[in-house]
């Protein structure tokens, strides 16, 4: 019953924040409602008996990746009128793709058969017996799937190389701080006692 | 039988379920609470002392009412709301930032099976909760309108993201430790871990370094001088809060103070044998280990206004310095050690499904 409730509650409120991170008019309150929509497939998770993927998705999604995009957006002055003035000149090319996606959508659709994927409190037999959840999952991660894995690790570390490589660059003209400089700094090197003459000052 | 079976016999399963945790609850957040009125007053006090000043000391016996007094202060003023404030997330913030501070008791231990939820992910949990309390210092920050506050929120964000990196490092050197991420195995894997005597990792060589690394980080991720430039007041007035008056501010401060006081709670659970003695002696378990638990937590809490009286606040660049390329580094390689190590003493050897 609890869990029922629990199911529908954390399905409807998704569902809703992400309804609303696409009609929503102010960009912020978007990604506020996106943080909702990660939050409340978390709690799906955990409903699935798989806390240790709820945590993940709570601690990389929404305490990492949300507060990131958070950050841009806000210091982005997104204009919506600006950006809508030439809505109507691309309408028909957008219908156009959106009816592709909406057709694959139901060609898709049209062949699921429901009820033969997951059940509702029928969570996957479980970790075996004396193995907790995190423990079951790092023990098929890191034995069967060890390639796969790893792959996926390196094609972040591509995606995260290619991103420094693109967006660094070298600006002329700025100072930096020499932190060694800073710290090796003495008081006597530092300080020094001088007389100001009157009405001339001193030289520094 | 226990707590929740009485309930449970006396009221039916749905409801006596519901009434069992609801008081508990409640047991957690009043005391909490009360603690973080308390540890307000003694922060002012030690920092006083250091500073050779008296401190609060008129309202009560030794001033001992006085955070009673300002938050009754703080009760009875008007709730301003900007102009230009977005109200909904203006309103929300803060109700995040306390709401947070609290829910995070839930997985602590306080003694033997004296904790809430039992989670086996408990430190994922703390982990997670911390992490989600950058929203209500961001969100703040947008929905004021003002300068002030947009700076100190995304000086705050950066901050706690940055910082979030090495502590779950060091997080992870814990865990392969005591081989789980239940608060109370962590304890419990602290029983005599070092010479057989000494109760708590922070005995451990290898791990002291961590300690020091994850105290230096809770200071940061709680926002505690000398790291508290979100809220700097000689730059930025009050930082993210500046816009918020009343009951708005209180539900900042307070929840502010439980994250310092969780923190005070964590690291003695994680590094300092949680309710164990610090040694593992027969007559030192007739103290209840909720006394032993309490004493840490009081010292730490010590160790955090020690620190806001003695250290000078950290420029920002030094800040983001500290942790991107001194504790980063430094705790990605110990995990490398504190892993190597392990596996070299056949540690792995008896978790369950090693090879």
């Amino acid at each position: 019953m609890t869990a029922t409730f629990a199911f529908y509650l954390f399905a409807i409120t998704l569902l809703t924040g992400g309804l609303m991170v696409v009609t929503s008019k102010n960009p912020v309150h978007s990604v506020l409602w996106l943080i909702v929509c990660f939050f409340n497939a978390a709690g799906l998770f955990i409903l699935l008996g798989a806390e240790f993927l709820a945590m993940l998705l709570v601690i990389v999604y929404v305490g990492a990746v949300a507060v990131l995009f958070l950050f841009v957006v806000m210091m982005l002055d997104i204009d919506f009128r600006a950006l809508q003035r030439g809505a109507l000149k691309n309408l028909p090319l957008g219908l156009a793709v959106s009816g592709v996606i909406l057709a694959e959508v139901l060609l898709v659709a049209s062949g699921w058969q429901p009820g033969t994927g997951v059940v509702m409190n029928d969570a996957l037999a479980g970790p075996p017996a004396g193995m907790t959840n995190t423990q079951w999952i790092g023990s098929q991660l890191y034995t069967r799937y060890v390639f796969v894995f790893s792959m996926a690790g390196l094609l972040l570390l591509a995606a995260m190389i290619g991103a420094i490589v693109l967006t660094h660059r070298r600006r002329v003209g700025t100072k930096k701080q020499n932190i060694s400089v800073q710290n090796a700094r003495t008081p006597a090197s530092a300080v020094g006692v001088g007389k100001a003459p009157v009405g001339q000052g001193v030289e520094l | 039988m226990t707590y929740t079976g009485w309930f449970v016999e006396q009221f039916g399963q749905g409801l006596g379920w519901f009434l069992a945790n609801l008081t508990l609850i409640l047991a957690i957040a009043f005391p909490v609470m009360v603690g973080v009125a308390l540890a307000v007053y003694a922060d002012r006090k030690i920092w006083a002392a250091m500073q050779m000043r008296r401190g609060p000391n008129v309202v009560g016996p030794f001033g001992l009412l006085q955070t009673f007094a300002d938050a009754a202060k703080l009760f009875l003023k008007e709730t301003i709301i900007p102009s230009g404030a977005s109200t909904g997330v203006f309103l929300l913030a803060p109700m995040i930032s306390f709401t947070l501070a609290l829910v995070v008791w839930a997985v602590m231990p306080f003694d033997a099976g004296m904790v809430l939820a039992d989670l086996n992910v408990g430190l994922l949990y703390v982990f997670a909760v911390s992490s989600m309390g950058v929203y209500g210092i961001i969100m703040s920050g947008w929905a004021s309108n003002s300068k002030y506050a947009f700076l100190g929120g995304l000086r705050s964000a950066a901050q706690m993201v940055s910082y979030e990196v090495s502590m779950g490092f060091i997080l992870v050197a814990v865990m392969m430790y005591a081989q789980s991420l239940n608060l109370s195995d962590i304890v419990m894997s602290q029983k005599g871990n070092v010479l057989g005597i000494l109760n708590g990792n922070i005995f451990n060589p290898l791990l002291f370094p961590m300690a020091i690394m994850f105290f230096i980080t809770a200071l940061a991720e709680t926002n505690r001088p000398p790291f508290d430039l979100p809220e700097a007041e000689a730059e930025l007035v009050a930082g993210y809060q500046v816009e918020y008056s009343s009951m708005s501010f209180a539900l900042f401060f307070l929840g502010e103070y439980a994250n310092i006081l969780f923190m005070c709670a964590l690291i003695p659970t994680l590094f300092m044998g949680g309710w164990l003695p610090p040694l593992d002696l027969p007559f030192l378990y007739i103290v209840p280990g909720f006394v032993w638990f309490l004493i840490k937590m009081a010292f730490m809490f010590f160790v955090f206004a020690w620190v806001k009286a003695a250290v000078p606040r950290y420029r920002y660049d030094q800040l983001m310095r500290l942790g991107w390329k001194v504790f980063l580094p430094l705790s990605l390689f110990w995990v490398v050690v504190v892993s190597g190590w392990l596996m070299f003493t056949g540690h792995f050897a008896t978790a369950p499904g090693a090879l």
